[in-house]
């Protein structure tokens, strides 16, 4: 399983990226693995508002839906449309290609409540036990 | 035992081509009158941006075509009538055939929505005695037969909540419901506009009353639970629950899905449960599957009254049957007439069949088998809440797992000896979760023999997992490549023909 340091994470396994104030998310490389095989994402316009540790969107597999948690709160700046027509990139490439959204972050001290990649690898160890 | 020699996974199966490639020019299902009018071209009476141009492959058939090509397709079904369907949380028990012989009763079948009461007597004692019949197995004051499925029932049973809120000024925004509870009460709730508030259940995969005391407060409008859970097991702290949920001012409504492990046992109404609507096609033997028609009535406590779905069924002081639409508080109506009343019947027939003893035996059977086949499998399965379970088990791939056998590939071997799956991948708090239901209308025959296949899968995930990986294999189509067919879903019969190959 790879937790790339340098990124943010959440208790429901989504990650974050720091860039230029803005918070680019995905899910997390344990995520798309439970989730098996992706099949459809849904995700916000951009200009909508997401709020912190609340759904942004859902994300489908064979055997499963979710819903996405955004990790901070903002204005959606950006969505990754190559999801609707290839969303298995998703289990391929789940903290490059795979990303979901951009935020444009309204409270950066909502940061301080993530995982570090230490701390979300000792997350994980103890959920699948 | 060997999946080879499994009987009932094999027989006479007819290859079926698509309509679309069947028949001949010319052939048809009825003859019709030499035309009397003038022939025109099409393209002369409808203008030409108008038709269809993909409808001209369209088929030439005779009945004989159309009604072979129906059966066949009707052989690949697998059902209740054809063998065991342990369906966790869909109670698919055996409907039986007397329910269909009521149903049909040309009193019942040829009754007309608009005829007058007083020629709609039977019909309406029928559904006066089924809602004071449910009302009874359920605890309730009063019951509305109108709801055609379950999540239709919630639904209604949270507008029916709505309403009364708001008819005491209150303005109650927030539904609390348990990671346990049935996937459709989020949906239900949302629908009513309500926030859902997810609550999570403890390491014994029941509620914690301090958790529902900490949750609850005055915007919650109401409390919506499943009990038994979706884990297969008793909420213990029923009681505490309603009580600490009461107090604040909210309601409890109770997803009745799971009745048939209580039935004449225990009732919601008495455990403090407000609102609670029944699965007619799971706990009451109606056909359940393949579209329904479903029945999900609401069954209310006596506060809640003024506030439920018109016309309602009531019986005078001279013992006549009236449709009372005088309820001015009410939600209206939540369905055309006053539900789907073939199937009512069928419900109907079932409870006065089997009598408040029977109702009771069923309900006890359906947890002792449950509880078999538990402990029968726990050997070889993980059992990730290890305690006496109701009408359903959970059962994860945990073990599986170490040799890449998952869920999906134990439930698709399954299919090689003759059973359709188990309900997989819910609840949601099981990882792999396999979901058992026997009910009480399978022989321990017929529950041994799913033992030993599941027994027999387990031991192939040992020493032969790859074997399990191509499963099914008799079945007339094999393993499907489900995330294709779900990535690039191919929906539409496509006239080569139309498309430019000729």
């Amino acid at each position: 399983m790879d937790f790339p340091d340098g990124l943010l994470y959440t208790k429901e396994h989504e990650w974050v990226k720091v860039e230029n104030g803005k918070a680019k998310i995905g899910i997390t490389d344990y995520a798309q693995h439970e989730l098996g095989d992706i099949v459809f994402v849904e995700l916000p316009e951009v200009g909508s508002e997401v709020v912190a540790m609340e759904p942004f969107g859902v994300v489908e597999s064979v055997k499963t839906v979710s819903d996405l948690f955004s990790p901070v709160s903002g204005e959606v700046v950006g969505v990754n449309s190559e999801l609707e027509a290839t969303p298995e990139i998703v289990n391929t490439s789940p903290y490059d290609k795979g990303w979901m959204v951009e935020v444009a972050m309204s409270d950066k001290n909502e940061l301080k409540e993530l995982f570090s990649a230490d701390e979300y690898t000792k997350y994980v160890e103890e959920e699948s036990q | 035992m060997s999946y080879e020699l499994t009987d009932g996974t094999q027989g006479l199966i007819f290859n079926e081509p698509l309509l679309f490639e069947q028949g001949s020019d010319g052939r048809g299902g009825c003859a019709l009158p030499d035309c009397d009018v003038p022939e025109k071209d099409v393209i002369n009476l409808i203008p030409e941006d108008m038709l269809r141009e993909e409808i001209s492959g369209f088929p030439s058939l005779s009945e004989v075509d159309v009604v072979r090509h129906f059966t066949r397709l009707s052989q690949w079904n697998y059902s209740v009538d054809l063998g065991f369907y342990p369906l966790g949380s869909c109670t698919m028990k055996y409907n039986p055939k007397i329910n269909e012989d009521v149903a049909r009763l040309s009193g019942f079948s040829n009754v007309h929505p608009y005829q007058p009461e007083e020629l709609s007597q039977g019909a309406l004692q029928m559904m006066f005695e089924l809602g004071e019949y449910l009302s009874e197995i359920g605890g309730m004051d009063r019951v509305s037969l109108q709801p055609a499925a379950g999540a239709h029932g919630e639904l209604a049973g949270m507008m029916i909540i709505k309403a009364y809120h708001e008819s005491k000024g209150e303005n109650r925004h927030k539904v609390i419901i348990p990671d346990s509870a049935h996937g459709t009460n989020p949906a239900s709730s949302t629908l009513c506009g309500y926030k859902v508030i997810e609550l999570k259940s403890n390491g014994r995969g029941l509620l914690d009353p301090e958790a529902v005391e900490k949750a609850m407060d005055k915007d919650v409008a109401a409390f919506m639970i499943t009990n038994p859970n979706t884990l297969g097991l008793f909420e213990e702290n029923i009681l505490e629950i309603t009580e600490i949920v009461h107090r604040k001012g909210g309601l409890v409504y109770c997803d009745g899905a799971n009745l048939n492990a209580i039935m004449g046992i225990a009732r919601p109404g008495d455990m403090g449960v407000d609102v609670l609507h029944f699965n007619l096609h799971k706990t009451f033997s109606t056909p359940h599957g393949g579209g329904g028609p479903g029945a999900g009535p609401v069954g209310i406590k006596r506060e809640l009254i003024p506030f439920m779905p018109v016309p309602v069924v009531e019986k005078n002081n001279i013992g006549q049957y009236k449709l009372n639409y005088k309820f001015p508080h009410s939600i209206g109506r939540v369905k055309a007439f006053y539900g789907n009343f073939g199937i009512l019947v069928r419900a109907y027939t079932y409870i006065r069949t089997m009598g408040s003893e029977g109702l009771k035996k069923a309900s006890e059977t359906a947890v002792l088998n449950a509880n078999y086949i538990m402990s029968q499998l726990k050997d070889y399965y993980h059992l990730p809440y290890d305690r006496q379970c109701m009408h359903e088990s959970v059962f994860s791939d945990k073990f599986q797992n170490k040799n890449g056998i998952t869920t999906l590939d134990i439930a698709k071997a399954l299919i090689d000896y003759g059973f359709h799956p188990p309900t997989i991948y819910f609840p949601l708090i099981v990882k792999g979760a396999i979901m058992i239901e026997p009910t009480e209308t399978e022989s321990k025959d017929t529950m041994d023999r799913f033992i030993a296949a599941m027994k027999d899968i387990a031991d192939r995930a040992e020493k032969d997992p790859d074997s399990l990986k191509k499963s099914p294999i008799k079945t007339k189509v094999t393993r499907l490549n489900e995330t294709k067919a779900a990535r690039e879903p191919n929906l539409r019969w496509i006239n080569d023909y139309l498309m430019g190959v000729f």
